[in-house]
């Protein structure tokens, strides 16, 4: 699978593009940033990575890594994400996480910000066992989600948990420009041990006249219930909430409420939200095959439990590319888009968004999207 | 009950017990891949560059001890064994690069690492042959009809006789000579290992049904000549016609010795790619197969086939890496796309099921492996030396 955010060639200079085009020569079939690699992984043009220059941890299960990346980065805006490639368990597995750093940061080293998730293996992975000197492959920063540069607006953030980064990342930029309006912040997290980059938020709340920092724990209080989001709450908490644009990130759940708010008081079009794409598709129970639908063709179609793929897809009158037809070859070799399948030599069952399918040797596994 | 064709003493429920005792081997080894096996790739590709492009630093570096310079250590033989130790070193690495990362990257062995730079599909390697073409000769013909007559292409790669099944004919006479230089020129012989080509040579297709192939092939070809016999040695001519001016000594010869070096360290990766390769399937003892036996074969059968078509060669830790532990073809040609690194584990115990089926598990020295397959040779170059196999029907009418 290739990245999409490959930096582009000759971005950086054109000399050395130029010079490398003559290089590679030397280099085939490998090019010459391959063997730059061996010298310093940073200066590689053929892959992005970064390198882990500090970890910090934020909270019992939170943690934050500090990344130089490598010379074919470019300058992100507050609130944009960025995606990392993480190595677990042999596999390289990637990830989307908000640069939680402003851009003013004078090191050109940025921050994300990870908290462990409850079934995430990544998160995990990333809050235990990664260290100071580990390369990441990365990509360039992404993402829509971030201040317009004319001024001025006067934001209302609304976030919780990890979704704080984005906030963080657009609050501390404002604030190192020098140019904060007047800001209103509810965040909401479980406990106040449980704040991610909470010492920050409160140092900033207590230092900016113009920040008003709402932190809602809950999972305290009597009566928790109360503590969530809805319009009573805001009004208590910023009464002018209606004259705001509204920045928001945080779980579903949460996003669709103030969806919801913000429709019925007829100004949903100041609202700005950022919500992270599952990379993982729910495994069904009773799966017995579903949908199959072959992005690239754009053909849709209909493939039971014990069908392999590559079948399913000559019987909709494509000719995938194929070989031994028994699992060796890895001719078929495709990705699963989105959904899940079932090798059916081993019963596994795939439904992580990138996944390497065989189509000879899977079959569908509930509905299911394949880049073919 | 016995239905199949295969010469053992096995009935087919046999058959399909033992494959599906191999089917859990694999399981197993698959489900435990992790952390150390990307370890272990990942040391032998950074390994193998540094190797590379220090190799070649060491035969420029030999370059200073030619006798023009002058100085005391500047002769002839300080010169040579520097060049010697750099060519040396430079063939390892292209045999690691081919053999050990290429080969098992290209058979997808680390595909489920998902890692975007070590992909079977985007791979390409450090010979003539383009990677996806050779995938398909190699991973489908090869791997899915091992050893079968008439559809495996490397059973005799069309111009070697290599099993008395294969109908004699006069230039067979010459395959000892063939058996030399494809030995010399296996770089070469590999990228225009083809069907299309093969066929024309029989003359069953036109060129031009292929040029778009031909371009492929000539496309990789030229890179490779490129950095080898141009890229490498202009370089160090270039450096050297100014120094020519205080120094005397040719530009010329400069270049002549890096292309000569880099020449002797292809040659050095081609003989030994081709010994170990040639041991693979052709040493006494491997079985060759008939589409009829082969008909409606099940995934046990496939597994027996595998098992009886290959050969294994004995060594050390560092032989098994050099040959990309291709020393362990069964294992390799039972479980295509597991990773190299697993196969010795897996070796004994797939040789323990063997010998608990009494199937025979073909495992010998370089020495003997090699021996029989360059006597094999010899033999097969002359008419009989067994059981002549007259060709399956659609073969039979064609001629």
């Amino acid at each position: 699978m290739r990245q999409p955010t490959q930096p582009e060639p000759g971005a950086s200079s054109s000399i050395w593009s130029r010079l490398s085009t003559i290089t590679d020569y030397f280099a085939w079939p490998l090019r010459t940033s391959h063997y730059l690699e061996l010298v310093n992984p940073l200066w590689t043009t053929h892959k992005l990575q970064a390198r882990v220059v500090k970890v910090w941890d934020e909270t019992k299960d939170a943690r934050t890594l500090t990344l130089r990346p490598g010379l074919n980065w470019r300058g992100h805006r507050a609130g944009q994400h960025v995606r990392v490639g993480i190595p677990a368990d042999g596999k390289h597995y990637t990830r989307t996480y908000t640069i939680s750093s402003p851009p003013e940061r004078e090191d050109d080293c940025f921050t994300i910000t990870v908290k462990a998730i409850d079934k995430g293996t990544i998160s995990h992975h990333i809050v235990r066992n990664i260290k100071v000197g580990d390369y990441l492959p990365i990509g360039l920063p992404q993402g829509d989600f971030y201040l317009p540069d004319a001024q001025p607006i006067q934001p209302l953030f609304i976030t919780a948990g990890s979704g704080i980064t984005p906030a963080f990342s657009m609050i501390n930029s404002l604030i190192a420009q020098g140019r904060l309006p007047d800001t209103h912040h509810v965040h909401y997290a479980p406990h106040e041990f449980d704040v991610v980059l909470g010492k920050e938020l409160k140092a900033m709340d207590r230092y900016n006249d113009r920040y008003h920092l709402h932190l809602i724990y809950s999972r305290e209080g009597e009566d928790p219930s109360r503590n969530r989001f809805s319009a009573a709450q805001l009004d208590a908490l910023c009464p002018d909430w209606k004259d705001r644009d509204v920045y928001a990130c945080g779980p579903p759940s949460l996003l669709e409420a103030i969806e919801q708010c913000m429709e019925e008081a007829g100004c949903i079009r100041r609202l700005h939200v950022e919500r992270f794409r599952a990379p993982f598709t729910e495994v069904p129970a009773d799966a017995v095959g579903g949908r199959v639908r072959f992005a690239q063709s754009d053909v849709e179609t209909d493939g039971d439990s014990d069908t392999p793929l590559l079948k399913v897809a000559e019987a909709a009158g494509m000719n995938p590319p194929h070989g031994c037809r028994m699992g060796i070859c890895h001719t078929c070799n495709t990705t699963l888009v989105s959904g899940c399948v079932r090798d059916l030599r081993t019963g596994e069952v795939l439904n992580e968004a990138g996944s390497i399918v065989q189509t000879c040797i899977c079959a569908a596994a509930g509905d299911c999207e394949l880049d073919l | 009950m016995k239905t199949h064709q295969y010469p053992v003493d096995l009935t087919d429920e046999q058959i399909e017990e033992f494959g599906n005792e191999l089917e859990a081997i694999r399981n197993e080894v698959f489900d435990s891949r992790g952390d150390r096996d990307r370890a272990y790739i990942l040391k032998v590709i950074k390994t193998q560059r540094t190797m590379a492009v220090s190799s070649r630093f060491v035969i420029y570096l030999s370059l200073f001890f030619i006798p023009a310079w002058g100085h005391a250590l500047a002769t002839w033989p300080v010169a040579l064994t520097l060049m010697g130790l750099g060519v040396f070193a430079l063939g390892i690495a292209k045999i690691l690069e081919n053999m050990e990362i290429a080969h098992n990257v290209l058979h997808a062995q680390w595909d489920w690492m998902k890692d975007p730079e070590i992909q079977s599909n985007t791979w390409e390697w450090d010979t003539m042959s383009p990677s996806d073409r050779w995938m398909h000769s190699h991973n489908v013909v090869h791997h899915t009809w091992t050893n079968v007559l008439e559809k495996d292409l490397d059973v005799g790669y069309g111009i070697m006789r290599v099993t008395p099944m294969q109908k004699w004919k006069p230039a067979f006479l010459l395959q000892p000579i063939y058996f030399i230089l494809l030995m010399l020129l296996f770089e070469e012989g590999v990228a225009v290992h083809e069907q299309a080509i093969d066929d024309h040579l029989k003359g069953k297709n036109k060129l031009k049904d292929f040029t778009p192939l031909l371009k492929r092939i000539g496309y990789k070809v030229w890179r490779q000549v490129a950095k080898d016999y141009i890229a490498w040695p202009l370089a160090a001519a270039l450096v050297a016609i100014p120094i020519s001016f205080y120094v005397p000594f040719s530009p010329l010869l400069v270049f002549g010795m890096v292309a000569g070096a880099n020449a002797v360290a292809n040659l050095i990766r081609n003989i030994w790619a081709f010994t170990i390769i040639f041991c693979g399937h052709f040493p006494a003892g491997a079985h060759n197969f008939t589409l009829e036996q082969v008909e409606g074969e099940t995934r046990g059968r496939w597994y027996l086939r595998q098992m009886l078509g290959s050969c294994n060669i004995e060594g050390g830790k560092l032989f098994h890496i050099l040959s990309g532990n291709l020393s362990h073809q069964i294992e390799h040609h039972l479980f295509p796309d597991m990773c190299s690194n697993r196969y010795k584990e897996v070796a004994p115990r797939v040789r323990a099921l063997a010998d608990r089926y009494g199937i025979p598990y073909n495992s010998a020295s370089l020495f003997r492996q090699f021996g029989t397959t360059w006597l094999n040779n010899l033999r097969l170059a002359f008419p009989g030396g067994g059981e002549p196999y007259e060709g399956s029907q659609s073969q039979a009418s064609h001629s």
